[in-house]
């Protein structure tokens, strides 16, 4: 049976041989076929990949509460004269932090978008007024200097911990640690420590952008509220806009990865009993990451799909060639025939021919597909040195930057089945065809 | 005297939708073993559908066709084909090798249609080359047929026909594209043949080549016209005698087998 089978292969293979353009040509579209399904896969692979990491960077079990502007019109007008007054309270923080036994901790963040100057430097920046265990939660690096202190926070000191770019820009020449200060606004900071560059989290609260950490400043919460305080005016055209916000951020961490989810509808309850406005917005990474698998899965199908067709247009090319190679090889199929093969001879013979071919295309089409990362990398490269230039990615192509395709194994037993699975499905009815073909005919065909 | 085969009554009907074209209209003929037949007529006669028939390609619309003691005019194609590769051996006119295959393979390839598929042993093997060197090609078992010339191409044919020990040969005008001293050749491996026992039917129009058989049938309007007895045979000293080439001729009655030393 083995014997035969090989032997089976073998005919097959010959005859595939004997036309080697003919069979390259023919197994073109199935090489491309499963590539595309290897590659598209890979890339889907990569791009969720990439996804994944910029929330497993948000913490897997944080719950994170950020303040929103309300709708124009509907903010609470009391006391502030016209400032809308909106966002998470300080003693948010504290009821979150006291009546939940699951949160280990809680962090605020206070944040603002102000220029940043030394000397004749300047540079938009995010003024974070945070704590101490900020550094950890965001897995921030320091690369000289120190992170704020305890001691920082209690003396509501003027300091300032710059973001990798920050310090990049305003201090070009000198060292930012060399007794320097920044001013941002009427305020002057000393420089204490500088962060490593690192990459961008995942978006949260709606926004669009990945969350970037290397424009930040980093100044004691203590310090931003003495200094700055809560109401805020911004120039805007025509005048000036204020707000009133006490946090612009409180992120909680939760003990056991099982109860984030349970945690974060308990916050949302506690927190919507104060804020009818519903001035605020609970994003839980773990939640994302669910969301990310879910479309990670819609990704692959879509991309699956477009590939598969171009395997149906393989199979039809591998179809169209079999019928021509039975109506010219119908005097061989008489001889056959003659000899004693029977129908079901005549349909193995030919259905052989179109597996081995389609299964060889499928084979090389693997091959293809498991250097497809090697060669996106040095495409993308090449195309940002020379194309590019550098420098002018946006930050959507900037996830396209870092992203790194990966071949998913079980993709190449699926693309070899169904190349396989090709060959049988359009080859059956050629095979069908030769064995129909009356010996008498057929041997008299020339 | 066993009879190799025997057809009773048969009749072939071709339904062309307006008209049924009577092609066999009621031929019996017994064909015992060891017997050397010659099937003659003009065409039209019902020769070629006799041979089809013969030959398990077709089935008769009635009568019988026994072959080998066995009633093979109602079996289903899987059995004819298995009848086929068993009990039938054929040499066309066209010779009808696979233009891929070596001569060894071209002799192979029955074995590979025996019923339940066995696998090709080396004592199968070993048979495929001796046939070949039976016929005169042992030198060229790796040659393809575009190598080789009509004469040889044709003697794998007889080769190939052989393999399986088949119940009678048929030969639809085997000698129709070969000139006469390779007809001669030819028809002298099969008087060969024939005188080790073997049943051998064969088409033709040509008188020469019908006056190697031991009688001939002739057939006109889908009936057996007249069988005629030959008394006197046609050998290879005598047909080699009609032929002007004496130089091949001294040449093919020095040196056995014929036709080696021609290429």
């Amino acid at each position: 049976m083995l014997m035969r089978m090989i032997r089976t292969v073998q005919l097959g293979l010959k005859s595939l041989l004997l036309h080697k353009l003919r069979s390259g040509l023919t197994m073109l579209g199935i090489v491309f076929g499963v590539f595309s399904v290897i590659a598209m896969l890979a890339i889907g692979e990569g791009a969720s990949n990439q996804a994944q990491k910029q929330i497993v960077a948000l913490g897997a079990t944080n719950i994170i509460v950020r303040s929103i502007k309300p709708v124009e019109g509907s903010t609470q007008d009391a006391n502030s004269g016209g400032t809308p007054r909106y966002g998470l309270l300080r003693s948010d923080l504290r009821r979150l932090q006291n009546t939940i036994p699951e949160v280990v901790s809680a962090i605020p963040i206070r944040e603002l978008y102000r220029e940043a100057r030394h000397l004749k430097y300047t540079m938009q920046s995010r003024l974070v007024g945070c704590t101490p265990e900020y550094q950890d939660l965001n897995q921030l690096k320091i690369r000289k200097g120190r992170f704020l202190s305890d001691a920082d926070r209690q003396t509501r000191a003027n300091v300032v911990v710059l973001a990798h770019e920050v310090a990049k820009k305003l201090f070009p020449v000198e060292d930012p640690l060399d007794n320097q200060a920044i001013q941002v606004g009427e305020i002057f900071y000393s420089v204490i420590g500088v962060t490593e560059p690192r990459t961008a989290s995942a978006a949260i609260g709606g926004s669009l952008s990945a969350q970037e950490f290397d424009k930040d400043l980093y100044i004691p919460i203590e310090t931003f509220r003495a200094r700055i305080g809560d109401q805020v005016f911004s120039p805007k055209q025509g005048g000036m806009d204020s707000e009133h916000v006490e946090l612009n951020q409180i992120t909680l961490e939760v003990r056991d990865v099982k109860d984030v989810i349970p945690t974060a509808e308990v916050v949302r309850g506690t927190l919507e009993k104060f804020h009818p406005m519903k001035d605020f917005n609970v994003v839980v990474p773990l939640e994302l990451l669910k969301q990310a698998e879910q479309l990670r899965q819609i990704f692959n199908v879509v991309l699956g799909s477009i590939a598969a067709i171009s395997l149906v247009v393989g199979g039809i090319g591998i179809m169209n060639i079999m019928l021509a190679t039975v109506t010219e090889r119908t005097r061989e199929i008489g001889i056959r025939r003659a000899l004693g093969a029977r129908r079901r001879d005549i349909i193995e013979q030919f259905l052989t021919e179109t597996v081995v071919l389609s299964g060889s295309g499928g084979l090389l089409g693997i091959g293809l597909g498991l250097i497809t990362p090697l060669a996106f990398t040095l495409i993308r490269d090449f195309t940002l040195r020379f194309v590019l230039d550098g420098g002018t990615l946006s930050d959507t192509s900037k996830m396209f930057q870092e992203m790194q395709p990966v071949v998913a194994f079980w993709s190449l037993p699926l693309a070899f089945g169904i190349s396989v699975g090709i060959g049988i499905l359009f080859g059956l009815y050629p095979a069908q065809a030769a064995a129909k073909l009356d010996p008498i005919e057929a041997l008299r065909h020339e | 005297m066993k009879l190799a085969a025997q057809v009773i009554d048969l009749q072939k009907h071709y339904d062309l939708g307006p008209v049924v074209v009577k092609a066999l209209r009621g031929v019996s003929i017994d064909f015992p073993e060891g017997d050397f037949v010659a099937i003659m007529g003009s065409s039209g006669s019902g020769k070629s559908t006799l041979l089809n028939l013969l030959g398990g390609l077709d089935r008769p619309s009635m009568g019988k066709y026994i072959l080998g003691g066995l009633d093979v005019s109602q079996m289903s194609d899987t059995q004819l084909s298995n009848v086929r590769n068993q009990k039938i051996g054929f040499i066309f006119q066209s010779y009808n090798l696979i233009t891929q295959y070596t001569v060894l393979e071209n002799i192979e390839l029955p074995l590979h249609y025996r019923p339940g598929h066995p696998s090709v042993s080396a004592a199968d093997r070993k048979k495929c080359e001796e046939m070949a060197i039976r016929v005169g090609l042992g030198q060229r078992l790796d040659h393809r047929p575009f190598q080789l010339s009509g004469g040889q191409q044709q003697r794998v044919a007889i080769a190939r026909a052989m393999m399986n020990e088949p119940e009678i040969i048929l030969a639809d005008e085997a000698t129709g594209n070969l000139d006469s001293v390779t007809s001669t050749e030819i028809m002298t491996l099969l008087r060969n043949l024939n005188d080790e026992g073997r049943t051998i039917i064969m088409v033709t129009h040509e008188p020469d080549i019908a006056m190697w058989a031991k009688r001939q049938i002739v057939m006109r309007d889908g009936v057996v016209f007249k069988e005629i007895k030959n008394e006197v045979r046609t050998t290879a000293p005598t047909a080699f005698a009609e032929s002007s080439d004496k130089a091949f001729v001294e040449h093919e009655l020095g040196k056995k087998p014929a036709g080696e030393g021609k290429h």
